[in-house]
């Protein structure tokens, strides 16, 4: 959503508790982690549990429920030689009373309240039904394999596109401060406004001039079809279809992290540290990386973190603009064919994903963070 | 009074926030001619209409302008309607009281581009027995070919006639009848061509209208889409809902996150804990995925999402940057001295920590515009736009699911995209330069 504003944003983050004895960096960071884990874990069932409650305002998730029931009551009576002969008046009155015992086991009679957190326990454990159109490839209706197959490939994008975006990034804001005031660094402060616009809709743009007009680079999809055999050429289709979709990505968002960074490089390089490093001859470098980069790196983590945050919850149309056979686009596929079951398992995973990119950045920000590392307190160097 | 016009003397001396807030005074003019010029119900009625209404428009045209980039100059629309040349309409009466009406089409083709469809509409009116129609296409080099004589139906559609595109050997008709014979590839023959529809009237009181129409390749400022609808009214009416929706959902998300922040900070305790933790619970929520939820599932209406999006964005991540900021103002010594003469918690929190931070949120609140007008373009291009309403992100997704990339109807796309990143533009160019003016600790870089 409303994707937070770096250069606005002075992103506090909770700093583990002084702790009384403890000495050893794994220690402390393990700590901090198991801390953050128990935190993230009751966080996350909260979430999911909002979640459910929004998707069963309108009793979509009782439905998902009574359709599996009777789902399962008639397989297993399809299934059963001994009911083949029997009447078939007696053989529903048979099925209704099974599905409504059914039905009372599952908690489907109980109150809203206790059917909610019924629904909590499956979301939780993955439990999200059947697909009422939907299929995964294996050809199983389960919406946990109709998500989870689709995975790797949204990873693989939205972990090549966030490591580019990132190191590119960074380099770009440190050359930029060390020139500060060029043509180079006006016109990169000039460009900043162009992050407003959304991934996907650069791509439509980029789509449109290398796809449809110079007709260089695929529309979209992730393979060539059919696929390459040779693990080489399947490799340089992949690289080929991910061009456009990386692109897109990092043009969206490189101008205000290069600014906002800059801006952090500028304001640290004005240290008295730096100035003494200087004055001792060190090597510009090495300044760079020690005195400059080290102290900000977990600000800079957590500006990015925000972003790779929004990213996600990008995703849906992201992968949908660029035919990219991920999650996201599999979303947008059961919006199509209103697919409850799937578009409340989404969300539901979405969630997770979240979390997981949370806890992730947490842990990456424990290990630079010196604060987290040396148990330091407050106080900042 | 003199404070407002010193700061607006500093925002002018900022070229881009000057550029910035020029962009944003044509989006509001644009939006206050739109409300005016086609009002809600209008647009809506004419957007949501079938082809009754667009009839004399052709599919998926430029806009009219790109001529003007054009050493070949595609077609416009040519449309001849008998009732504003009377003098072409000729009718002899017989003695039996049936008529014989003549009307002519007399046109000029100069173009450098064929038509895209050619039809005749009838205006007619019988009790009994339809009338009957000839239709013959008189070409500059004075061949005559028979287009139809036939019962008269309320429409002609010349190029789905399946005689006469076998009779032009499978070539559509609006390139055989407007081409030099027997060229390969077609080339246009330009000149003064006429349309001669010759009627039999088998009652008295029978009159017959008919209007001739060569739909040409560009239409009207926008262009038209696949329902020959003029997309100058979509991207007009887009313009209020798109700031609409931006400054309503940046107002509710930024003003609820301030208040919240200001309370939880200066209560402190278990409430500003609480806070903090619901924050945390909100980031993990997907939120672009709880919004296709309601949209798919509840309502499209724009403004149950802009409500659901203000709902979720009252404890938004803001809440963050805006606590930092009143954890330092609540030690300032003017608080204590409001402590000190008895204040109460109500007038500190709204009377001083909130105005102090006002120069902050303007900023944050201007840039925050574009990413919800973003947003909504975003669910109307994942298919859950407002039904009734025309919007950009609606353009977007009638282009791509249209397949516009894929066959060159790149204006379909691009006026859209353009009016979303003016916009986009306009507000984060003028928020960026409002928070380099107020926030003066930002600005030495």
């Amino acid at each position: 959503m409303a994707e937070a504003n770096p250069t606005l944003l002075a992103e506090v983050k909770p700093v583990a508790k002084k702790s009384k004895f403890t000495n050893s960096t794994f220690m402390r960071v393990t700590r901090y982690s198991v801390v953050r884990i128990i935190m993230l874990v009751i966080t996350t069932v909260i979430a999911l549990y909002l979640t459910i409650l929004v998707a069963n305002m309108g009793g979509y998730v009782d439905n998902i429920r009574r359709a599996e029931i009777r789902e399962n009551v008639n397989m297993s009576i399809a299934g059963n030689p001994a009911m083949r002969n029997i009447d078939p008046a007696v053989k529903a009155a048979y099925i209704a009373d099974k599905i409504a015992t059914q039905e009372a086991r599952m908690g489907m009679d109980k109150p809203f309240i206790v059917r909610s957190f019924i629904y909590l326990a499956d979301a939780i454990t993955l439990n999200l039904g059947r697909a009422l159109s939907m299929v995964s490839n294996s050809g199983s209706n389960q919406v946990r394999l109709i998500i989870l197959e689709r995975l790797p490939s949204t990873l693989l994008l939205f972990a090549t596109a966030d490591i580019v975006l990132f190191f590119l990034a960074i380099i770009l804001a440190l050359v930029l401060s060390r020139q500060y005031g060029s043509l180079f660094d006006k016109i990169t402060v000039g460009l900043t406004p162009l992050s407003s616009a959304p991934a996907w809709f650069y791509g439509i743009f980029f789509i449109l001039i290398f796809a449809s007009v110079l007709r260089v680079l695929p529309f979209g999809g992730m393979v060539d079809s059919p696929p390459p055999s040779s693990p080489i050429l399947y490799f340089l289709s992949l690289l080929k279809h991910m061009a456009l979709p990386v692109l897109a990505y990092t043009f969206s968002l490189i101008f205000l992290q290069v600014f906002s960074w800059r801006t952090f490089f500028l304001i640290y390089s004005s240290e008295d540290y730096v100035d003494m490093a200087k004055a001792k001859g060190l090597k510009s470098r090495d300044i760079e990386r020690r005195y400059i980069l080290r102290p900000t790196l977990p600000t800079i983590i957590t500006s990015f973190a925000l972003i790779v945050i929004a990213s996600w919850t990008g995703a849906p149309i992201f992968e949908t603009i660029f035919n990219w056979p991920g999650m996201g686009r599999a979303f947008w596929q059961a919006i199509g064919l209103f697919d409850t079951p799937v578009i409340i398992g989404m969300t539901v995973i979405f969630a997770y994903l979240l979390a997981i990119t949370v806890l992730l950045l947490d842990f990456i920000y424990a290990l630079v963070d010196p604060r987290v590392k040396i148990g330091g307190g407050e106080s900042k160097t | 009074m003199n404070k407002i016009l010193k700061t607006l003397k500093e925002i002018a001396s900022y070229p881009s926030a000057v550029v910035g807030g020029v962009m944003v005074l044509i989006l509001v003019a644009i939006s206050i001619y739109t409300v005016i010029a086609i009002p809600y119900n209008e647009a809506i009625s004419l957007w949501k209409s079938s082809e009754q209404q667009w009839f004399r428009n052709p599919k998926y045209a430029q806009p009219a302008w790109t001529n003007f980039f054009r050493t070949k100059k595609l077609p416009t629309t040519i449309d001849e309607n008998i009732t504003a040349h009377p003098e072409n309409k000729t009718v002899t009466v017989r003695s039996d009281g049936t008529k014989t009406i003549t009307e002519n089409f007399p046109f000029d083709f100069n173009f450098d581009g064929f038509p895209s469809d050619l039809a005749i509409y009838f205006t007619y009116n019988y009790v009994q027995k339809p009338p009957f129609a000839v239709a013959t296409f008189v070409t500059p080099d004075g061949r005559k070919i028979r287009l139809k004589s036939s019962m008269i139906t309320n429409s002609f559609r010349i190029d789905q006639d399946t005689a006469l595109i076998q009779k032009f050997g499978n070539t559509p008709p609006h390139i055989a009848l407007f081409s030099v014979p027997k060229s390969d590839p077609a080339q246009i023959l330009k000149g003064h061509y006429e349309v001669q529809v010759e009627i039999i009237t088998f009652e008295k009181d029978t009159d017959v209208d008919a209007e001739f129409i060569a739909y040409g390749q560009v239409s009207g400022i926008a262009g038209t889409d696949h329902k020959r609808r003029d997309l100058m009214i979509a991207l007009l009416w887009g313009t209020p809902i798109a700031l609409m929706f931006g400054l309503l959902a940046a107002v509710g998300t930024t003003v609820a996150e301030m208040i919240i922040a200001a309370v939880g900070s200066w209560f402190g305790g278990w409430l500003d804990a609480l806070i903090n933790r619901i924050v945390e619970v909100i980031m993990v929520i997907p939120q672009l995925a709880i919004l296709i939820m309601i949209g798919t599932f509840y309502s499209r209406s724009i403004f149950v999402i802009l409500g659901s999006v203000i709902v979720l964005g009252i404890f938004g991540a803001g809440i963050k940057t805006f606590r930092a900021v009143f954890m330092q103002t609540k030690e300032s010594a003017y608080i204590d001295a409001a402590r000190a003469y008895g204040a109460s918690n109500t007038r500190i929190i709204f009377s001083y920590m909130i105005p102090r931070i006002i120069p902050m949120l303007i900023p944050q609140f201007i840039v925050l515009i574009p990413s919800f007008v973003f947003l909504e373009a975003s669910l109307a291009v994942l298919g859950l736009g407002d039904p009734t309403l025309p919007t950009w992100g609606k353009i977007i997704d009638d282009a791509r699911s249209n397949g516009a990339l894929f066959q060159g109807f790149y204006y379909w796309v691009l006026e859209p995209s353009a009016l979303l990143l003016f916009t986009g533009l306009a507000f984060s160019m003028l928020g960026f330069a409002l928070d380099r003016i107020f926030n003066p600790r930002l600005r030495g870089q």
